[in-house]
């Protein structure tokens, strides 16, 4: 077992957050909701929210999401349906608030996608709008030998600013890293994350860029960063040990966030 | 884009089993070692088979998914008797992260359109499972390869394909569990009709086998059973647990293999890829 299974599973049974309220009774649990909107499959998240000692809970409710420490936007399926039930469940508005107080908010997959202008799958749609920019699809493969399937299904490698071969392995100094503070905090560079998708995005401001990722010819940005606000196209609830640690450092910052515990991410 | 090695859990009621041609199993022990050892080496998924829920109308994979579920954060794949909506739901709720459907997919395509809507494609993989008739056809067999259906694999994979499919997983039944290697031309006829990924399952008996499937057959992941099954019974003790259960243990006891397979780990499969050309995730 590595050290970050070890670390990850002491997290689960002791509840690091649970420890220090018990040491200074008046600091409470912090709260994550993970938002059902009724499209995929949500338990692998809220599992690895357990594995690392985050009180989650699945929701739709809006009240939950306004009320939460933290708010987890998952997703697989198409971006109109999710967009639809949304609005159906008046999660929009609540959401959008939750980014503009700058409360941590992190989408997965669509969740991600979710969060830009708009999508063209199978029609034009409006997304959240929290980040300017398109979401598109990879291109339909060539007729044969192709080598780039759509979807995207499995592991590919993850990068800070360019998707350079040489660099793999590299961990950056924290001062010079710009993951450092941030749910990847402690990845060396080109480390392989799980993704599943066939559309991907492109925002129009590159500041918000968190990480980019090579797919055929295509590099895209796989992770988003705007305030509290993160968003990964991958999948670290899937991803093993080092998405693990993705879901350590997500639970250092809503703890931090909620004012209960130092923020650990620099570990 | 890299290959993904994907051991494959044959499950019939507690136990990890290994069958030939999807048929007479015999029991290798409890499948949470076996699943735990894989993650832990670099495994890029896993795939369990509820080898005998189609048979029996029944599903008693539920407690082993919770239990692996718990202990592993890789993609775990769950089929086997799987009918409904309801029932995809029950293994995702349990901790499949995907689910693979052939029999009632089979039976009733529309099932895969639905099921691709609610969970996503990408939570949807059509397991087709194929026999090589003498005229070069290849023809999609149900309920563990017992049932002739007359549906033509090639033409089920691309009708799979658009009606939402995320994946294929292709098992050639002629090969399953003889180590005889993949079947490399319904691997490749599949894997160039379709857009979305082709699990080639069936058939691995030594590591030249993987990358050849991978090579000719453009087989996007392959499915490992015996090999991998063998190598890590070899390298283990097996514990009085592993023999407690009803079934047919005598190889176990007997611990020999299948002269036919030769045992490999995970690293030593990914390495054979790597030195010939193919990324794969190493650990």
């Amino acid at each position: 077992m590595s050290d970050e299974l070890k670390d990850a599973a002491k997290g689960a049974t002791t509840g690091r957050g649970f420890t220090r309220n018990r040491m200074s009774e008046t600091i409470r649990t912090p709260t994550v909701a993970i938002v059902d909107f009724g499209l995929g499959n949500l338990y692998s998240v809220l599992r690895a929210c357990e594995r690392v000692g985050l009180a989650a809970r699945i929701t739709s409710s809006h009240r939950d999401v306004l009320a939460a420490d933290g708010v987890i936007l998952p997703g697989v399926g198409a971006f109109g349906d999710a967009m639809e039930n949304l609005r159906r469940l008046d999660l929009v508005g609540p959401l959008r608030e939750i980014h503009a107080r700058d409360t941590p908010l992190i989408g997965i997959c669509l969740g991600l996608q979710l969060m830009m202008t708009g999508s063209s799958e199978f029609g034009d749609h409006q997304g959240l709008g929290m980040i300017d920019g398109p979401v598109v699809h990879f291109g339909r493969p060539a007729e044969k030998n192709s080598v780039l399937k759509v979807p995207q299904v499995g592991w590919n490698r993850v990068f800070r600013r360019a998707c350079d071969e040489a660099a793999v392995d590299q961990l950056p100094a924290a001062a010079d890293d710009p993951w450092h503070h941030t749910p990847l905090a402690g990845l060396a560079d080109g480390r392989h994350m799980y993704f599943v998708h066939s559309y991907y995005v492109r925002p129009t401001d590159s500041s918000v860029v968190l990480s980019v990722t090579r797919y055929g010819d295509v590099e895209f940005c796989s992770a988003i960063r705007v305030g509290n606000t993160f968003a990964f196209q991958y999948h670290p609830e899937r991803s093993g040990p080092d998405g693990l640690r993705v879901y350590r450092n997500i639970a250092g910052l809503i703890q931090h966030h909620a004012g209960v515990e130092e923020p650990r991410h620099a570990a | 884009m890299n290959i993904r090695v994907i051991p494959r859990l044959d499950i019939k009621g507690p136990n990890l089993v290994k069958g030939i041609h999807l048929e007479g199993f015999r029991v290798l022990g409890k499948p949470d070692r076996f699943a735990r050892y894989y993650y832990e080496n670099g495994a890029d998924e896993l795939f369990y088979m509820d080898a005998v829920a189609s048979l029996y109308g029944r599903n008693s994979l539920v407690e082993i998914i919770r239990r692996t579920a718990h202990d592993v954060c890789i993609p775990l794949t769950v089929g086997g008797g799987l009918r409904s909506v309801d029932d995809i739901r029950e293994v995702l709720r349990a901790g499949a992260d995907k689910v693979a459907i052939n029999t009632a997919a089979i039976a009733r395509p529309e099932l895969i359109r639905e099921a691709s809507r609610m969970f996503g494609s990408s939570t949807i993989v059509v397991s087709i499972e194929a026999i090589r008739h003498a005229d070069g056809s290849y023809e999609a067999f149900t309920d563990c390869g017992r049932e002739s259906t007359g549906v033509d694999a090639l033409q089920w994979a691309m009708r799979a394909a658009e009606l939402g499919a995320g994946e294929l997983a292709v098992t050639s039944i002629n090969r399953e569990g003889t180590g005889k290697g993949f079947d490399l031309e319904l691997t490749r006829r599949i894997s160039e009709s379709v857009s979305i990924p082709v699990i080639a399952c069936g058939g691995a008996g030594c590591v030249a086998d993987v990358g050849e499937v991978v090579l000719e057959g453009k087989a996007d992941a392959v499915s490992i059973a015996s090999c991998l099954h063998y190598d890590f019974i070899q390298s283990h003790e097996m514990i009085d647990d592993d023999f407690s259960a009803e079934g047919n243990t005598e190889f176990l006891r007997r611990g020999t293999s299948s002269s036919k397979i030769s045992p490999s780990s995970l690293a030593a499969i990914k390495e054979h890829l790597s030195e010939n050309g193919i990324a794969c995730r190493m650990n």
